[in-house]
């Protein structure tokens, strides 16, 4: 059964357009111009309970819009959400007790005091009883490696113990749907990898849905088996994140290394010649051609190394952004 | 009781916003240990604050003027309840409605809204400052003492007057700050707006009938200043007329209903304009 569902979903801002300067200033205070800006353009998708789902896109693609509107903060200007069974937007109890949102960029464990305080807040809010609250404190440290951190005011806290409290924090309501908003923004590649390793736990004992966004490929190669990805507001790309680097390069890199230097001109026919410096060189493959183009190049040319590989999703991916075109 | 389900359901609710204040106001206070010259700091300042007011009632009555028809004592049950309602302000209001703003700046205000609980409840006792609580005791204490030399000699239903409209004005302060507050979600910058209200409020400190007729009417209709300090003292001294305490409570609920209704309103602002 589908836990989250967006249908067509859609958000535009209105923002002041205004000139910079006194000015400008001042012509925007007698006469106000708005411009729209669609953040978010029809996106549609459903979700399965259980799923990890990474959500990728550039700044300003709309990832962090599209998480606020599933969890209720802002109302969509088109389409509809749902999640859970609810329409996120009227935030009910019963509703905010299933979600859970965590935002890199923003704390909510306060700031002069140790997090075990913020969990008792939390604890009472979400209306646990004190056997409950400490259980589940003690059970979600565990996984996440938490021990006396939890005693020490949270400003002297390192980035990665704060990131693990937050996520503590979070998670007390044991809740059913995760939206994590760069969770590991800032961490080093240690903390990014334990954070990574609980949420793959977390999922895997609660059962839990995540939605997450990530600046770090890692982040979503390493635990989000689907892969949202969101360009200028649109869905881009819904699969794997394999089909998604098929799909942004249909082809795989073959690099050989040859006993004689050969002039590029001879490779034209296996495939395109991305570099070609005397013995090394460089092709672009069709990955159906693949196997024939590799036995061609063993059977006439004399190779003293070979090596096929996909080219770096990053560098799809961004050669994507880069380009603003969609292929 | 055709529903028990659901008074149940009601009590465990409650118990749950009592629990989470008493969380709240524990946390707090364990925050507010670590800066015990904060304690220092407010006494001094609440003692130069009253000693300037006593000084100006002292050179007004010391030349054998009123205030507006008040004696001496009568205009300092005024600045007793003036002086406990600042308290109440250093305590409760000042540090959770300051924050508001805090939290619309810098985005924290999403984890709030996104708790299975009131958000105005959490913005509005989210925390507590317990530096306040001195100042309260002293314009309790000057009211009642003020009262007792003025010759009240107060019943049953003069304390519980009273202490309803001291209630109403703690209420119809709130409400009018928390309203300035919420203006932060569409201007982000409101800190100076409740700062003119500060200002507006220690008008307060004296008996309303002091001012001349214009002051008199905006204190009344538009800033309620005169249901803050002059109606409670009316009703401590025991010659407040009836009329004037259901006005008073009908102020403060009003006001009350209006700051939720405002805050909703806001709320529907920010989840369809917020980025």
């Amino acid at each position: 059964m589908a836990i989250i569902r967006a249908e067509a979903l859609s958000k535009t801002y209105r923002v002041a357009d205004k000139q910079p300067g006194l000015a400008g200033t001042l012509r925007h205070f007698v006469q106000r111009r708005h411009r729209d800006v669609a953040a978010v353009k029809g996106v549609s998708f459903t979700i399965e309970a259980g799923e990890m789902v990474g959500f990728l896109g550039p700044n300003g693609a709309g990832k962090t819009t599209t998480l606020k509107m599933l969890s209720g903060l802002i109302h969509p200007s088109g389409g509809s959400a749902e999640v859970a069974g609810y329409l996120p937007q009227r935030r009910q109890a019963d509703f905010l007790r299933q979600i859970t949102l965590v935002m890199g960029q923003k704390q909510q464990l306060i700031w002069d005091l140790p997090p075990l305080d913020s969990l008792r807040v939390n604890a009472a809010v979400y209306g646990l009883d004190d056997a409950t609250a400490r259980r589940r404190i003690a059970e979600l440290a565990d996984m996440l490696e938490l021990g006396e951190e939890l005693t020490r005011p949270v400003r002297k806290l390192s980035l990665g113990q704060r990131m693990k409290a937050e996520l503590l924090a979070a998670l007390l309501h044991q809740p059913a749907v995760l939206f994590l908003d760069e969770p590991t923004l800032g961490l080093d590649i240690n903390a990014q990898a334990r954070v990574r390793a609980f949420l793959a736990d977390y999922n895997r004992r609660h059962g839990a849905t995540v939605l997450l966004t990530s600046h770090y490929l890692a982040d979503i190669t390493a635990l989000c088996p689907r892969v949202l990805l969101i360009h200028e507001g649109g869905l881009f790309h819904d699969g794997s994140l394999r089909e998604l680097s098929s799909r942004l390069a249909p082809c795989r890199l073959v690099r050989l290394e040859l006993e004689e230097p050969r002039p590029a001109a001879d490779f034209v026919s296996y495939g395109e010649v991305e570099a070609c410096d005397g013995r090394d060189v460089r092709l672009l493959v069709e990955r159906e051609r693949l196997t024939e183009v590799v036995a061609r190049l063993l059977a006439t040319l004399e190779v003293r190394d070979l090596e096929v590989s996909d080219p770096p999703i990053e560098e799809l991916i961004g050669r994507l952004f880069r380009q603003g075109a969609v292929a | 009781m055709a529903t028990p389900g659901r008074t149940a359901a009601a009590r465990t609710g409650l118990l749950r916003y009592w629990r989470t204040l008493k969380r709240f106001w524990g946390s707090a206070l364990a925050s507010q240990m670590e800066y015990q010259v904060n304690l220092l700091i407010e006494v001094v300042a609440m003692a130069g604050n009253l000693a300037g007011s006593l000084l100006l009632l002292w050179l007004i009555y010391g030349r054998g003027q009123q205030l507006g028809g008040w004696s001496l004592e009568e205009a300092l049950v005024v600045l007793g309840i003036y002086t406990l309602l600042d308290g109440v302000s250093s305590t409760l209001l000042r540090p959770n409605l300051g924050a508001i703003v805090t939290q619309v700046q810098q985005g924290t205000l999403d984890f709030v809204l996104l708790k299975p609980i009131d958000s105005q409840f959490w913005l509005s006792t989210r925390t507590l400052s317990p530096w306040g609580l001195p100042e309260i005791v002293t314009g309790l204490a000057l009211a009642i003492g003020a009262a007792l030399r003025a010759g009240a000699r107060p019943g049953v239903a003069t304390i519980l007057g009273g202490a309803l409209m001291l209630l109403s004005s703690v209420v119809i302060l709130y409400s009018l700050w928390f309203v300035l507050a919420t203006t932060s979600i569409w201007f982000v910058k409101t800190w100076n707006v409740t700062e003119v209200l500060r200002a507006a409020l220690s008008a307060g400190r004296y008996p309303i009938s002091a001012f001349p007729a214009g002051l008199r009417t905006l204190f009344t209709v538009v800033l309620p200043v005169a249901f803050l300090t002059t109606v409670p003292a009316e009703a401590i001294l025991g010659r407040a007329s009836s009329h004037w305490l259901l006005l008073s409570v009908a102020v403060a609920v009003a006001a009350l209903l209006f700051s939720r209704w405002f805050w909703r309103l806001a709320l529907r602002d920010y989840t369809s304009a917020s980025s």
